[in-house]
């Protein structure tokens, strides 16, 4: 591996998917060496915007329906591991660590703020374990590879929720929630990854596909499946398995709810995806069922019980949080109906939402720097104290809430598409009722943030440039990808199709 | 660059040119500016389709160009001139950019080319109208626009799934004549029916139209509801069901606006009824009636500013519009009287005044094609308005009982305003040919014949002796100061009480799922976690068992969906 780093230029470029995840995987322990906090920050910048410059490469590479398959050491897949990239993952690993590449100039003056000096080292370290752990699920094609990467981005969010302990004693018992639960979720998928593998007597997910394509009446597959999508159904926070997440974005520091909220449910559903569509084929009867029984109830269960939950919440980000619970819901609505148009929409709404939480998290973080507290009671009237971060709160909210123009339109339209395809007409309407949901939570903080009088004696101003600057990036893009959908909505499109057909060449 | 220029992102350069200025004449000087160069850009504008731009795949129109959406873009630039020289004393800076980018959205709309563009600028006129409303800051302001807000953006969602379900069934979203029948087009019947103020989905309009703010309800009153009436002419010209919809919107108000008190409500009632004769224009569909509607439109938003303008002059000189609280003030105010009457004279259809020469052709069209029974309502209704508007207006507020009032003449812009508005009124009645020139389809018609004068002049001597008769007699209805509860009742009253009824339920089902759910999980708890020690306090603790009950629930489904396949 330290030879794959210093190879000549030319050959850098087929080194990428393992470069994406070397750099930053080498860099956290380098931060704890180091143990500058100035040190630590910039590495972490640093390997996160290779990382990002590495995956956009890719995504160039894959969008017109390549794949690139990395073997690790040389040793050629099934036997050894093997990274593939195609257009589903690299549009991905492009989100992951984009929005890294954004929350951590923000994160700078939020973590100064939030957590106190000495621990700074060791939170940069365990931020990049975390962004490794994440990439590597992503990017990686092994099915075992998966579960290690899992584990690595899970131990160092544990890790990182346990951070907020200092304005929040709650913390701990938040990360110890997550802890067990998250546990339970990894287990249950190790136990879906060891049925198939006696079953089948490989990890390698293509070669699973092949070897499970006529397998559908195999009751230890059929096992597997269903441990597979309720473990990885709780890492993506799917209604009602999403009890740990409310406890562990409110209390986490901001900075790591923002990148949670934006990233980390995002892999799971990916993960989702690449096992129902391509290692496990649509059209397995027991895979359909649980489409038709299991995955579309919970979906529009999430859609209408989380919002409503959201609606009556106090505290922004515990509001926001509620409200990803909601927008997952859409995005395995999409995986429900299992269609071009909808996978599509799944896709898109991931990448979607996670710039549109970014923005607000973002903004709710700025919120706790100059107020100290998220809960609405206390924003009073902010949006003449702190004009550009509220401004930046009403676009995010716009997205969250679909409004044409902005990126959230994009995905639900296409899902309300996908919808009306399938001739589900009902279920288009519940997603537009749903969506009315989303205004009325939207518009609590709206009403408290512009209607009403700032409360006495509150100085509140503006946060740092460092800070507004990534919000704004954020906050520009949701209306960017909103009204040029050339990146998005090809990348998405291709996407569905390499999950689609990838599996089984 | 868009090709042709979109006259309505004029107003938007225009609104946020104006944020640049400092306050005072100087952005005021841009309301008056802009629409005057737009109106030459609409009068240049080539006809055709143009202006493509590319968005999600889709390819919009963003201009539509031809006699019928020059004549309403002419109109609104007219109306958005006027409006603003009216409002030349507002520093309010909300107002100023408000009036511009609502002026500029339905203008936009009037040129969209397809269905998707439409949809974006009637949301547009939604969400910058709303503020002239709001810009009054009171509370009673800020929940009528709310209500006005919710109708509106409901009209905007309805357009919307209608245009969906439509792109879906034909693959187009060009905005041509449709037929009923179909959901698709029949939602946006009902979208452009809750913008036109179609009886029963009316009542927005009296609510917020008097509470907004002098000249805000100037501005408001030209813009909505004609857009509305375009695209209902573009959209479904020659339905049927429009004639009696339209029938019955004239006559309705009618009774409403006789017993109404404020002024400014009554003027929102008796453009309820006019809008019903261009939408019976529209529905008849014949050229005739077409042409009708247009040159309806055309004069009733200037006549009808013109009567919003004295009446608005009023409000801002005495600060009430309550025909109890008014009376006698042509002794101090004689131009403001002297337009007001104009106004009346014209909505009322006096020969050589506007409303004569574009309402006849409505009632002829409604006379010629058989709608003997629909003739007879806009008759009425005819006399209805002179009673309502054309009496009630000027004679309670300017003479009447002297209620010992003696306010100055209004500002001069004012007065400038309301002294073009008015000669407009009167030049459209005396010379109707420019404006015939300007109608979708050739105008072989003459207004003033014996027959047309004779009957109409009858008809107002008439609804005018009666109007007497019952003042003299004591029947009409007295000038009380009083609330009138229309259909709005329904979400003023009842829809509260509903709400309230219903979320009892709902937080009743509410406690009653937390107690249950909540001592199941404690029993699951002390099983799961003897083991861990009694440290945890019941709120931690408890979400961690249940979330692992959630697991095995939803594994034991899954397994079971899967094995039993």
């Amino acid at each position: 591996m330290a030879n794959a780093v210093i190879l000549p230029t030319l050959s850098m470029i087929d080194q990428l998917p393992l470069l994406t995840i070397a750099v930053p995987l080498i860099a956290g322990p380098l931060c704890v060496i180091f143990g500058n906090r100035h040190i630590a920050w910039g590495l972490a910048f640093l390997s996160s915007l290779l990382a990002f410059l590495f995956s956009g490469h890719m995504l160039l590479q894959v969008i017109d329906g390549d794949v690139l398959s990395y073997h690790l050491g040389g040793w050629a897949p099934p036997l050894g591991i093997e990274y593939r990239v195609d257009a589903a993952n690299a549009f991905v690993l492009f989100l992951i660590s984009g929005i890294s590449t954004v929350v951590l100039p923000y994160a700078r003056q939020s973590v100064a703020h939030e957590i106190k000096k000495v621990s700074h080292t060791l939170f940069y370290c365990c931020y990049l374990l975390c962004f490794t752990g994440l990439l590597g699920v992503v990017v990686t094609g092994d099915a075992f590879n998966v579960f290690v990467f899992l584990e690595i981005s899970s131990l160092s969010t544990y890790v990182l929720i346990a951070m907020g302990a200092e304005r929040d004693r709650r913390a701990l018992t938040a990360a110890y929630d997550y802890l067990i639960l998250g546990t339970i979720g990894a287990t249950f998928f190790v136990i879906g990854i060891g049925f198939l593998y006696i079953a089948t007597g490989t990890l390698n997910m293509a070669d699973l596909a092949v070897r499970l394509a006529d397998m559908g009446d195999n009751r230890t597959v059929q096992a597997g499946f269903a441990f597979i999508v309720v473990g990885m159904g709780l890492k993506a926070a799917i209604y009602p398995l999403h009890l740990w997440l409310p406890g562990a974005y409110t209390y986490a520091p901001s900075v790591v709810t923002v990148f949670l909220a934006a990233t980390a449910t995002k892999a799971a559903i990916y993960v989702l995806l690449r096992f129902m569509f391509s290692v496990f084929q649509p059209d397995f009867v027991f895979e359909l069922h649980t489409l038709t029984w299991i995955i579309m109830p919970l979906a529009i269960l999430a859609m209408f019980a989380a919002s409503l939950i959201a609606a009556f919440q106090t505290d922004l980000k515990r509001l926001l949080a509620y409200s990803s619970v909601a927008q997952v819901g859409y995005m395995i609505l999409g995986i429900g109906l299992a269609t071009k148009t909808s996978l599509s929409a799944t896709i898109i709404h991931l990448f979607n939402h996670g710039i549109t939480k970014a923005v607000l998290f973002m903004v709710v973080g700025a919120f706790v720097m100059r107020v100290g507290s998220s809960f609405t009671k206390n924003l009073n009237g902010l949006g003449k104290q702190m004009p550009w971060t509220c401004t930046a709160f009403v676009i995010g909210g716009l997205s969250l809430i679909g409004v044409p123009g902005t990126a959230g339109f994009i995905s639900k339209w296409l899902l309300i598409d996908a919808s009306l395809k399938a001739d589900l007409w009902w279920l288009a309407m519940l997603i537009v009722m749903s969506s009315l949901l989303a205004v009325v939570y939207v518009w609590k903080a709206v009403e408290v943030l512009y209607m009403q009088q700032p409360d006495e004696g509150s100085s509140a101003k503006e946060v740092p440039m460092s800070m507004l600057l990534p919000m704004w990036i954020m906050a520009i893009a949701c209306v960017y990808f909103g009204l040029n959908t050339d990146l998005t909505l090809t990348s998405a499109s291709v996407a569905a199709n390499s999950l689609l057909g990838g599996g089984v060449q | 660059m868009i090709d042709p220029f979109p006259p309505a992102f004029l107003f938007f350069i225009g609104a946020i040119l104006l944020l640049l200025l400092p306050k005072g004449s100087p952005r005021a000087l841009v309301g008056i500016i802009v629409p005057i160069i737009a109106a030459m850009m609409v009068w240049d504008l080539p006809t055709g389709v143009g202006g493509e731009v590319q968005l999600a795949g889709l390819t919009l129109e963003m201009m539509r160009v031809d006699k019928l959406s020059t004549i309403f873009g002419l109109v609104f630039c007219l109306a958005a001139f006027l409006g603003n020289l009216y409002a030349w004393h507002v520093k309010d800076t909300v107002q100023q950019v408000a009036a511009l980018a609502y002026a500029g959205s339905a203008i936009g709309a009037v040129f969209a080319g397809d269905l998707i563009i439409l949809f974006i600028y009637w949301e547009g006129t939604a969400i910058a109208s709303v503020f002239l409303i709001w810009a009054r800051r009171t509370e009673g302001a800020f929940y009528t626009g709310m209500r006005y807000l919710i109708i509106q953006i409901g009209s905007g969602v309805i357009l919307l799934a209608g245009v969906v379900l439509l792109y879906r069934e034909t693959g187009s979203i060009a905005f041509e004549k449709m037929e009923l029948g179909t959901l698709a087009t029949w939602l946006i019947f009902l979208s452009f029916g809750m913008k036109c103020a179609f009886p029963l989905l009316h009542n927005w309009l009296q609510d917020s139209y008097p509470a907004a703010t002098v000249t805000g309800t100037v501005i408001l009153s030209a813009f909505t509801t004609k857009l509305a009436v375009y695209a209902l002419a573009r959209g479904f010209p020659g339905t049927e069901l429009l004639i009696y919809i339209g029938a019955v919107m004239t006559v309705f108000p009618v009774f409403l606006a006789e017993i109404e008190n404020d002024l400014r409500r009554v003027l929102a009632y008796s453009l309820n009824n006019q809008l019903g004769f261009m939408v019976v224009g529209v529905g008849i569909g014949t050229e005739m009636s077409l042409n009708g509607t247009a040159s309806h439109a055309f004069a009733h938003i200037l006549y009808k500013a013109l009567l919003f303008m004295s009446v608005g002059a009023v409000l801002f000189r005495t600060g009430t519009s309550k025909a109890s609280e008014l009376g006698g003030l042509y002794r101090t105010m004689p131009l403001t009287a002297i337009f007001c009457l104009v106004g009346a004279a014209s909505i009322s259809a006096f020969p050589l005044f506007s409303g004569f020469v574009t309402k006849s052709l409505i009632l002829d069209a409604s006379a010629e094609n058989h709608y003997t029974i629909v003739w007879a309502m806009l008759v009425f209704a005819s006399a209805g308005v002179l009673s309502h508007s054309g009496i009630k207006i000027p004679f309670f507020t300017f003479f009447a009982h002297d209620s010992g009032k003696r306010p100055a003449e209004a500002p001069s812009h004012m007065l400038w305003a309301m002294g073009i508005t008015a000669a407009l009124c009167i030049l459209v009645g005396v010379f109707p040919e420019p404006l015939y020139a300007l109608l979708p389809y050739e105008v072989d018609y003459h207004a003033y014949t014996t027959y047309h004068v004779v009957g109409q002049l009858q008809l107002l001597l008439f609804a005018l002796l009666a109007f007497v008769f019952l003042m003299r007699t004591g029947i009409h209805p007295p000038e009380v100061r009083a609330v009138n509860l229309d259909t709005d009742v329904i979400y003023r009253r009842f829809l509260p009480m509903l709400i309230i009824k219903i979320s009892n339920i709902v937080s009743g089902l509410w406690a009653f799922g937390t107690w249950f759910t909540k001592g199941k999980a404690d029993r699951l708890v002390r099983t799961l976690h003897r083991s861990h020690g009694p440290e945890g306090r019941m709120a931690s603790v408890w979400p961690t068992g249940a979330m692992v009950l959630w697991i095995a629930i939803i594994l034991t489904a899954t397994l079971l969906v899967n094995f039993i396949t």
